[in-house]
C-alpha cells in the first residue's frame, strides 16, 4: 500500500470511492489496511469510524485505480470475513466532505490577510499565537486543496487532513451499486 | 449438558473440538497452551505429538488432502506459532481446510513482551482465510464453530485461533451455538454455491460449439467433489482433459480423455492443446503463472468458462468470456443436465474428432521419455519412479517435496483416483513431503502411503520419522538422492550459464543410518538390479516405517520445460524429440 503523495487526492479518474461496512471487531482496519499493502493496492485517503450500529463501522477509503481494476480491489475485499457490505460511490454522484487543520504564520501584516482569507472560505480560527494562526476548514476536498494552495504563499507551518468521507448524491440516478455476501 | 454448566475455556475447547467432530490433531504443547492439554487426556481426540511444529501444519494438510475434512493442529504461543506460519501460508494458497489453535500470553500480559508472545494474529493475518485472538473464554465456543464454517465452506483454507492462557484457565458457562446463531454472527460471510443459470447455459452452448474445447482442471474440483461430475461431462461431449498439479487424480490418468499436467513442466500435448484450444473450461483452477506461462501469449484463441468458487479469481489473470461463481460439483451438474437438455432440443455438437486426432497425435509423438542410464552409472530417479508405480498396491496416496522429484513423480505416476495424491503446489515448501505423508496415513491407516522425496527436502523435516515411529504411523519414504538442489542446479545450468552456486549436498548424511536411527528400515539402492527387491521389501513392511534412498543421476532434468516467463509455444521439449517439434503445430 502506498499513499501517493505528489498527487494526495487524485483526480476523478484515477481515484474511487468505496464503502465499506464493517464488523465492528478488533483488528478490522489492520485486515483491510494488510490486504492493501500485501496485494499493491494504492490508497489516497482512509478514514474510519463507527456507524450508526454499534456493531458496524463504516471504512472511506479513496483507492487509485489507475494500477489495479476497481473490480478486483471490491472483490478481495470482500474476502475479509468482517466485510459486510462493500458500496461503491462514483465521486461524480456521491457527497464528499473532509476537515483540514492547518497552522500558517501570519505575522504583523499577513495576519488580515489570512483571515480575509479564512472568512472567503468559511473556514474557523481555531487559535491565535504571536506570529501564526491555526484554522479548520470542511468541504468539499477540492475546497481543501484550493484553500491549502492559497495558503501557501503565507507559509504553512503543519496541516493535518482527515481523508474523505462519502455518501451517495440523493438524485434519482445516485443508486449506489451495492455489493453483498460474495465472500468466499 | 445442563443450561447452566460452567466449563474452563480449555475444556470448552477441547469439548467444542470434540463437537466438530475432530478425530485426530497434530501438536506440541508449550507454556500458554499447557491448560488446552489437561483436558486433552480425557478427550476422545487422538493427538499426535510432533517433534517440530511445522511438521504439525503440514500433518494437518496431509490429513485434510486425503479426507477433505479440516486438519487440526493445536501448538503454543510464540515461537510455536511462528514455526506453523509456513504450513498455514502452504495451505493458504492451496486452498487446504485446516483450524490451527495457538497458545497466547494471558490477556493482562499481552503487548508487554513477555515471554514467549508475539503477535500471532498479525503475523498470520495475510496467510489465513481468517484468524481471531479470543479474549473470553464464553466466545471459545462460538469461535470454533466459525472456524470450521469459514475453513471448510467457499473456497476453504487455513483458519487460526489464538488463546490466551488465562482465556484457557478462566471459567465459562457452557454453550454450543446453533447453526443460525453462527451464520448470524458471520453477516458477511455468505459464499455463492450456486452458479447463476443463464452463465450455465452460456457455458452449455459454448461447449456444444466449439471446435478445439480443453477441459483443464484444478485442485478446487477435488475441493468440491466435483471429479465424477466432471467425468461424467468430459464423455458426454469426449473433450479432451488436463489436470493440473493440484488437480493429478481429479481425473484418471488411464482415460482415453486424459492429457496429463499443462504448464512449465507439463507434457508437451497438455501445454499443446490448451494453445491451440478455441474454448477452455477452467475448472476451479486460477491460471496459475506456472500453468500459464508469458500470459500474453497463452492459449490465444480461446474462449474462456471459468467456474470458481471464489469471485475475486475471476479476471484475475485472465478475462473468462463465461464467469461462473459457485460450487464446482454443482456447477458442472447443471452444465452436463443443459448440455443434453440442449442436445435433446436438437442441437448438435461441433465435430471434434479432426481436434482429437491432433491432440493424440502429439500424445503418440511426444511421450514422457527419459535416456537410460549406462551401465555402472547412477540410477535415473525416472525409472526409480516407474518401478514404484508398477509395484505400488492399488489405492497408494502418493505424497510429493518440492523440486525435480516432485514433477518426476507428478509425471510418471499413473493416479487413478481423487485423493491419492498430495503436494505443496502454489507455495512450493521443501520439506512438505515426510510430515504430509504421517498426516495422511494418519487420515487413512489401511492405506500404503509412499512419499517421495528429495534429499535436500528430506534434511528439512526427517525428524518427523521419530513422530511416525512412536505414533505407530507407518509410511513408506523414497529419496531420490542426486546430492544436489536438483532443481535449483537445473536452472543454474540451463539459465546461469552451468555456473553452479550452493547447490551441492555432497556430504550428505548416511539416509539408511538416519532411518535406522529413528526406528525406521533404510534401504539403500545403487544400481538397477537392485531396484525391485528394495521396494518389494519396503511394501511389504507394515509394522514400522521405511526409508528407502535411490542414489541417482545427478545432472538429470526435468523436461519438458517451459522457462520461467516465456510462452508456452515455446516450450523445451527432451533433447531426444526437439526435432519433432514441427508436430506441434
Amino acid at each position: 500500500m502506498t499513499i501517493n503523495a505528489n498527487n494526495p487526492y487524485g483526480d476523478s479518474r484515477n481515484h474511487h470511492i468505496l464503502s465499506v461496512l464493517v464488523q465492528n471487531r478488533p483488528g478490522v482496519l489492520a485486515r483491510v489496511a494488510g490486504l492493501f499493502a500485501r496485494r499493491g493496492y494504492n490508497i489516497f485517503s482512509l478514514a474510519v469510524a463507527p456507524t450508526e450500529d454499534d456493531d458496524y463501522s463504516r471504512i472511506t477509503i479513496v483507492v487509485d485505480i489507475s494500477a489495479t481494476p476497481l473490480e478486483q480491489i471490491v472483490k478481495q475485499l470482500f474476502k475479509l470475513i468482517d466485510v459486510v457490505r462493500i458500496t461503491e460511490l462514483d465521486p461524480k454522484k456521491s457527497v464528499e466532505r473532509e476537515l483540514m487543520v492547518v497552522t500558517v504564520r501570519a505575522d504583523g501584516e499577513n495576519r488580515g490577510q489570512v483571515v480575509e482569507l479564512a472568512n472567503i472560505f468559511e473556514a474557523k480560527v481555531l487559535a491565535v499565537g504571536a506570529d501564526a494562526m491555526t484554522i479548520s476548514l470542511d468541504g468539499n476536498p477540492e475546497k481543501l486543496d484550493d484553500f491549502e494552495d492559497l495558503l501557501k504563499g503565507y507559509g504553512i507551518v503543519e496541516s493535518q487532513r482527515t481523508g474523505r468521507v462519502a455518501l451517495p448524491k440523493l438524485d434519482r440516478e445516485a443508486r449506489p451499486r451495492t455489493l453483498k455476501g460474495k465472500a468466499s | 449438558m445442563s443450561a447452566k454448566e460452567t466449563l474452563t475455556g480449555a475444556e470448552a475447547l477441547i469439548r467444542s473440538l470434540e463437537l466438530e467432530n475432530v478425530e485426530v490433531m497434530f501438536g506440541l504443547p508449550g507454556g500458554c497452551i499447557l491448560p488446552a492439554y489437561d483436558p486433552l487426556l480425557k478427550s476422545s481426540i487422538r493427538h499426535v505429538l510432533v517433534r517440530h511444529e511445522q511438521g504439525a501444519g503440514h500433518m494437518a494438510q496431509g490429513y485434510a488432502h486425503v479426507t477433505g475434512r479440516p486438519g487440526v493442529a493445536m501448538v503454543t504461543s510464540g515461537p510455536a506459532a511462528t514455526n506453523m506460519v509456513t504450513p498455514l501460508c502452504d495451505a493458504f494458497m492451496d486452498s487446504i481446510p485446516m483450524v490451527c489453535i495457538t497458545g497466547q500470553v494471558s490477556t493482562t500480559a499481552i503487548g508487554t513482551d513477555a515471554f514467549q508472545e508475539c503477535d500471532t494474529v498479525g503475523i498470520t493475518r495475510s496467510v489465513t482465510k481468517h484468524n481471531e485472538l479470543i479474549m473470553h473464554p464464553d466466545d471459545i465456543p462460538l469461535a470454533v464453530r466459525q472456524a470450521f464454517h469459514i475453513a471448510t465452506t467457499g473456497r476453504p483454507g487455513p483458519v487460526l485461533l489464538d488463546l490466551p492462557k488465562d482465556v484457557l484457565q478462566n471459567t465459562m458457562t457452557w454453550h454450543w451455538p446453533t447453526d443460525e446463531e453462527v451464520l448470524e454472527s458471520l453477516p458477511g460471510y455468505r459464499p455463492t454455491v450456486k452458479g447463476h443459470p443463464r452463465m450455465i447455459k452460456e457455458a452449455a452452448k459454448l461447449l456444444l460449439a466449439s471446435e478445439r474445447p480443453v477441459l483443464y482442471l484444478g485442485g478446487g474440483v477435488l475441493k468440491a467433489r466435483a471429479a465424477d461430475a466432471v467425468r461424467e461431462l468430459a464423455e458426454l461431449l469426449k473433450t479432451p482433459v488436463v489436470t493440473t498439479l493440484m488437480a493429478r487424480g481429479a481425473f484418471p490418468d488411464d482415460h482415453e480423455l486424459c492429457y496429463g499436467m499443462p504448464g512449465m513442466h507439463g507434457t508437451a500435448t497438455a501445454i499443446t492443446a490448451m494453445q491451440k484450444a478455441d474454448l477452455l473450461c477452467a475448472l476451479g483452477a486460477r491460471f496459475d503463472d506456472r500453468v500459464t506461462g508469458k500470459v500474453a501469449t497463452f492459449a490465444p484463441d480461446a474462449k474462456i468458462i471459468h467456474v470458481d468458487i471464489d469471485p475475486a479469481e475471476q479476471g484475475k489473470v485472465r478475462k473468462p468470456d463465461v464467469p461462473i461463481v459457485g460450487d464446482c460439483r454443482l456447477i458442472v451438474e447443471e452444465i452436463v443436465k443443459a448440455v443434453k437438455e440442449l442436445l435433446a432440443e436438437g442441437t448438435t455438437q461441433a465435430d471434434i474428432t479432426p481436434w482429437r486426432s491432433r491432440v493424440n497425435g502429439w500424445k503418440e509423438q511426444f511421450p514422457l521419455t527419459y535416456d537410460a542410464s549406462e551401465p555402472g552409472a547412477r540410477l535415473k530417479p525416472q525409472f526409480c519412479l516407474e518401478k514404484l508405480r508398477d509395484a505400488a498396491p492399488e489405492d497408494t496416496i502418493l505424497v510429493a517435496g518440492v523440486g525435480q522429484h516432485q514433477m518426476w513423480a507428478s509425471l510418471f505416476w499413473n493416479f487413478r483416483k481423487p485423493y491419492t495424491w498430495v503436494n505443496s503446489g502454489g507455495l512450493g515448501t521443501m520439506g512438505f513431503s515426510v510430515p504430509a505423508a504421517i498426516g495422511a496415513k494418519a487420515a487413512r491407516p489401511e492405506a500404503t502411503v509412499w512419499a517421495i522425496d528429495g534429499d535436500g527436502c528430506f534434511q528439512m523435516t526427517a525428524q518427523e520419522l521419530v513422530t511416525a515411529t512412536t505414533e505407530g504411523i507407518h509410511v513408506k519414504i523414497a529419496i531420490l538422492n542426486n546430492t544436489y538442489l536438483g532443481m535449483v542446479r537445473q536452472w543454474q545450468e540451463m539459465f546461469y550459464g552451468e555456473r553452479y552456486s550452493e547447490v551441492d549436498l555432497a556430504g550428505c548424511p548416511d539416509f539408511v543410518k538416519w532411518a535406522e536411527a529413528m526406528g525406521c528400515v533404510g534401504i539403500r539402492v545403487e544400481s538397477p538390479e537392485e531396484i525391485d527387491a528394495a521396494i518389494e521389501k519396503a511394501n511389504s513392511i507394515n509394522d514400522r516405517s521405511v526409508v528407502v534412498e535411490f542414489r541417482v543421476e545427478e545432472f538429470e532434468k526435468v523436461f519438458p520445460m517451459v522457462p520461467a516467463g516465456a510462452s508456452n509455444d515455446d516450450v523445451l521439449l527432451h533433447p531426444t524429440q526437439e526435432s519433432r517439434r514441427e508436430y506441434l503445430k
